[in-house]
């Protein structure tokens, strides 16, 4: 196990990168705790696959440095780098058993014949497949496969770090649930770092002690499951995380006032972005207090998601998404209000202020996720 | 609407056979006289040495083929580039002897090989080899087969590297991780991934080469002596050079039920691996 730490990291594929645009990673400086998980979570092309590759060494980078426990491996090899990787598509050794196929990284190394084999039946058993072993890994399904590839990488007992590249994404809907948390009780139970890479929010969020939202080929935020829904850092962030997104519109301050449209809000703390061009208030749907009170909106849609109601208003010009409970009436004429806990304050997209720092469900149990499909903390490795 | 289907058939494949078969039990000295002859020309050419050394001959050769194809193939193939500009100048460049017509093959030889005029027996010579494929067994066989080569391993290269750029990045990127060497990546990657397109191969170049004709005849005409006189040269020989219908009837009969044979063991392991799978 090792941290990781990324030392200016940037990556281009093209020769002689000149601008900003030629770069598919612009600048990555972080340290990464040994033990961690942290997901990479961004849309396609915002450059998370690039940075895994960086640190499995499949991809050498432009510029900067990378450190595992402090020791530089930028320009050490794939083999060198000690790490394991498991595949969006799994990758398994079609002709061996599934003995074989998590004895083959350690026969390639060199080990002792007796060790391997403590060392396959061992991992054979975490990975939940000892009936399976002597099975060709051809035959077995795509779960089962991905869990091969993954016990490549367990078998070998001093592994760097574990690389995840959207490791689900061939796998059944049901089976998705059972992989991710057994992921997570590996995770636990032997403290691998793990570098999980996803565009899905409800896997990241899942998945990791530590998201990182990519975008645009930057990190614009590392935090908690919490700190990204409650005060994220980026109005892509707040639109990225949660379902819905967060709702953006532009705004003028004036002190502790903010002007939306023709309306006035009253902030909590008074925000002051010196020479920003572009202003913007983002508040959650689920702060958005639907009533008869506040402003004057009109109601374009309602979806009913079984949980929660989603209402789209019409404030003015801007859409405002509103979550209202299942059992709730909706007025006849709607007004809404901004809960003041909710309101984040963006200059030039990048949070500025805003109601800082406070838990709005209270304490969590330790190994509780957040999911943001419900919006709601659940206890450890249960579903909804 | 299965009658076109089967006048299609019987003109085709059914009455000729039927031909073949009917000369094969009959004797005839021309004039549209014909005699029973029995299983006479069976008996007659199964024992025949002719036809055995012809057999043996064809069958060294395919196999020689085969040796020589399949691995430099799989070679060629595994170091063509993947991507860029190589791609379709290599293709190219691979497709063009599979392109050309059979006859225009073995005169591409005929000349090639010749000593006054020709690259390669030209060259031979002045390396001092006293190269002669029209006298020398050993030199006619060197040449039908590097010409066979020539002609058809691109066919091997095609069909291995067709199934070459269908494994994935991530195949290679694993076995990087894993340490595996060259070797095992071959051993353990490439080849089970060119499994199925290396059997169709070998089932092509082996029945292919069993039924050679065109080039050898072009080019030695099934000689010297009869060094290179495959089954099918030796066929043609006894049907048309001696005019023997009955015995050559005979012969193709056996020579196709061979065929059939091989093709039906070639079929069972190919869909047996199938069904493995």
């Amino acid at each position: 196990m090792a941290r990781i730490d990324l030392n200016h990291i940037r990556h281009a594929y093209g020769p002689n990168p000149k601008s900003d645009k030629d770069y598919a990673l612009r600048e990555v400086h972080h340290s990464w705790e040994d033990g961690g998980a942290y997901a990479l979570l961004g849309p396609s092309g915002c450059g998370k696959t690039t940075l895994l590759n960086i640190i499995s060494g499949l991809i050498h980078p432009s510029h900067g440095q990378l450190l595992f426990s402090g020791q530089d491996v930028t320009n050490l090899s794939t083999q060198e780098r000690n790490i394991a990787q498991v595949f969006q598509f799994p990758v398994i050794y079609d002709t061996m058993t599934v003995y074989d196929n998590l004895a083959f990284p350690l026969r390639n190394r060199g080990v002792p014949e007796a060790e391997i084999d403590r060392k396959v039946r061992e991992t054979l058993e975490m990975i939940d497949l000892a009936s399976w072993s002597g099975k060709k890994a051809r035959g077995l399904t795509a779960d089962q496969k991905q869990k091969i590839s993954l016990g490549r990488g367990l078998v070998r007992s001093d592994v760097n770090a574990i690389l995840f590249d959207e490791p689900l994404t061939v796998i059944d809907p049901h089976m998705k649930w059972v992989l991710r948390s057994q992921l997570k009780q590996l995770h636990q139970r032997f403290g691998y770092t793990m570098v999980y890479v996803t565009h899905d929010q409800t896997e990241a969020l899942t998945f990791a002690q530590k998201v990182v939202v990519m975008y645009d080929g930057e990190i614009v935020q590392i935090g908690t499951p919490e700190e990204l829904f409650e005060r994220p850092k980026h109005t892509f962030v707040g639109y990225f995380i949660g379902s819905p997104g967060m709702n953006v519109m532009p705004v003028q301050l004036s002190g502790d006032i903010a002007q939306v449209g023709s309306h006035k809000i009253s902030l909590p703390a008074p925000a002051t972005p010196a020479g920003a061009k572009k202003l913007e208030l983002g508040i959650r749907p689920e702060y958005v207090r639907l009533g008869r009170e506040g402003m004057p909106v009109q109601i374009a849609k309602v979806e009913d998601i079984g949980r929660h109601k989603i209402v789209r208003t019409r404030l003015e010009n801007q859409d405002i998404a509103v979550i209202v409970g299942e059992g709730e009436a909706i007025p006849a004429d709607p007004h809404i209000a901004f809960d003041p806990k909710g309101i984040n304050i963006y200059a030039d997209s990048w949070r500025v202020g805003g109601t800082d720092p406070w838990k709005r469900l209270g304490t969590t149990k330790p190994g509780s996720w957040f999911c943001p499909s419900c919006c709601w903390w659940l206890s450890p490795l249960s579903s909804h | 609407m299965v009658l076109p289907v089967l006048l299609l058939v019987a003109f085709s494949a059914v009455i000729p056979l039927m031909t073949v078969v009917n000369y094969s039990v009959q004797d005839t000295f021309g004039n549209n006289q014909f005699f029973w002859a029995g299983t006479e020309w069976f008996t007659e050419i199964l024992q025949s040495e002719r036809f055995h050394s012809a057999l043996i001959r064809n069958l060294v050769f395919s196999l020689i083929i085969l040796a020589i194809e399949v691995p430099l193939g799989i070679i060629i193939a595994l170091n063509m580039p993947r991507k860029g500009l190589g791609v379709p100048v290599c293709l190219v460049l691979m497709a063009l002897p599979l392109l050309i017509p059979w006859n225009v093959v073995g005169t591409i030889w005929q000349v090639f090989g010749r000593v006054d005029i020709g690259l390669l027996g030209h060259t031979l010579e002045s390396l001092g080899i006293n190269y002669n494929y029209v006298q020398n067994p050993m030199h006619a066989w060197f040449t039908v087969i590097l010409m066979d080569v020539w002609h058809w391993t691109s066919l091997v290269v095609l069909l291995c590297y067709a199934g070459l750029v269908s494994i994935p990045d991530a195949f290679y990127q694993a076995a990087k991780i894993d340490g595996a060497s060259r070797w095992a990546v071959f051993r353990y990657i490439q080849l089970p991934k060119m499994n199925r397109v290396l059997l169709i191969a070998v089932l092509l170049r082996f029945m292919d080469s069993f039924m050679i004709y065109t080039e050898p005849f072009v080019v030695t005409g099934g000689g010297p002596g009869n060094s290179t006189t495959f089954l099918s040269i030796d066929l043609v020989k006894v049907a048309i050079g001696q005019f023997d219908l009955g015995p050559a009837a005979a012969m193709s009969i056996v020579y196709f039920l061979i065929i059939l044979l091989l093709s039906w063991v070639f079929y069972t392991v190919m869909t047996n691996y199938d069904a493995e799978r």
